[in-house]
């Protein structure tokens, strides 16, 4: 199956059908999307911005992280199912929307950024975990989240107003 | 929309400075793009003002509850400012929508229950969890279902915008 078939599937499906045809299922799913994201995005931010030292240092890394990732994957199971689902609904033209294709690109890299920062501290982050200032491989990483999730924020409200046309 | 409110969304849509910003394909989306990341800050940091009354955040090392404060302060004025913009882009569109005017009243309700309970919030968020009263809680977690409610009539005025 190639991707226009798939594309013509996934929108022919009953779940898209339904989506692209009632008027309040889309802008109510895409509610619950954003708030899912802004959950995403604000709760990585504050652990990135933990990793910058530039808040709430005299916390631990892991005091932090271990309530909040809790909620950010939560959340952004959320916004994966609800994205997938604003998707279906009709698939080829977001498929095919640049945007799109970065917004996904670049959450592809900031999954590889934070696999990359987990195997590389793994053995090392008790001796740091409760320091005030982190060493320089966690503010890069957090940096590196920080910018991408803020691009990826833009790249999804510019599908919006690439896709009218 | 009331005639008076019509008349200033079209003066409003006939400055020069509204007019640049029709014409700037950029700035609308730009703006929103902002306005979303600093709603996020709002409610990244009243999640964490919860977790903190809930004790999850533990208790040795307190989180700086006044820093998430100021933050949720901080965002508000960025989402002020280019909530002000993007009306400025989009009077009538904005101004006259019912998801709008909804938004601005639970904007109303948060602020005056974060104003009112300031002192509250910063006394139960500093004392150990297990001091934190029922009304502190309650407090945090009506804030965070009307941030909750605010984003979705934010998302609602596109789709139930004035004429």
């Amino acid at each position: 199956m190639n991707l226009t078939s798939f594309y013509a599937w996934l929108e022919a499906t009953s779940w898209g059908t339904a989506i692209r045809e009632n008027e309040l299922l889309f802008p109510t799913i895409e509610s619950i999307h954003v708030i899912a994201i802004t959950l995403v995005f604000g709760t990585i931010a504050l652990v990135d911005l933990r990793l910058l030292c530039l808040t709430c240092r005299d916390t631990r890394v892991s005091q932090l992280t271990r309530p909040l990732l809790t909620w950010t994957w939560s959340a952004f199971t959320v916004a994966a199912i609800s994205g997938s689902l604003l998707f279906s609904s009709n698939a080829a033209a977001y498929g095919h929307n640049l945007y799109f294709r970065i917004k996904m690109l670049l959450m592809l890299v900031a999954g590889i950024n934070m696999l990359l920062f987990h195997f590389f501290s793994s053995r090392t982050w008790q001796s740091w975990d409760h320091l005030p200032d982190t060493p320089t491989r966690a503010r890069v990483a957090g940096a590196i989240s920080l910018m991408l999730w803020i691009a990826v924020v833009a790249c999804g409200r510019w599908i919006g107003f690439t896709m009218l046309s | 929309m009331p005639h008076t409110l019509g008349v200033f969304c079209d003066w409003l849509a006939q400055t020069p400075f509204s007019g640049v910003l029709q014409t700037t394909q950029w700035v609308v989306p730009a703006l929103q793009t902002v306005h979303i990341l600093a709603i996020g800050a709002v409610l990244a940091s009243t999640l964490m003002i919860a977790l903190r009354m809930l004790g999850v955040l533990g208790n040795q090392q307190p989180v700086g509850t006044l820093w998430f404060m100021r933050v949720i302060g901080g965002a508000l004025t960025i989402l002020l400012l280019t909530g002000s913009l993007l009306i400025s882009a989009e009077p009538r569109r904005s101004l006259g929508s019912p998801a709008f005017q909804l938004k601005m009243v639970l904007l109303v309700c948060v602020c005056t229950l974060l104003i009112l309970y300031r002192g509250r919030l910063l006394r139960a968020a500093h004392a150990p969890a297990s001091v934190s009263n029922g009304s502190s809680k309650a407090l945090v977690f009506t804030s965070l279902l009307l941030w909750m409610g605010i984003i979705v009539a934010g998302r609602w005025i596109a789709y139930a915008s004035g004429q």
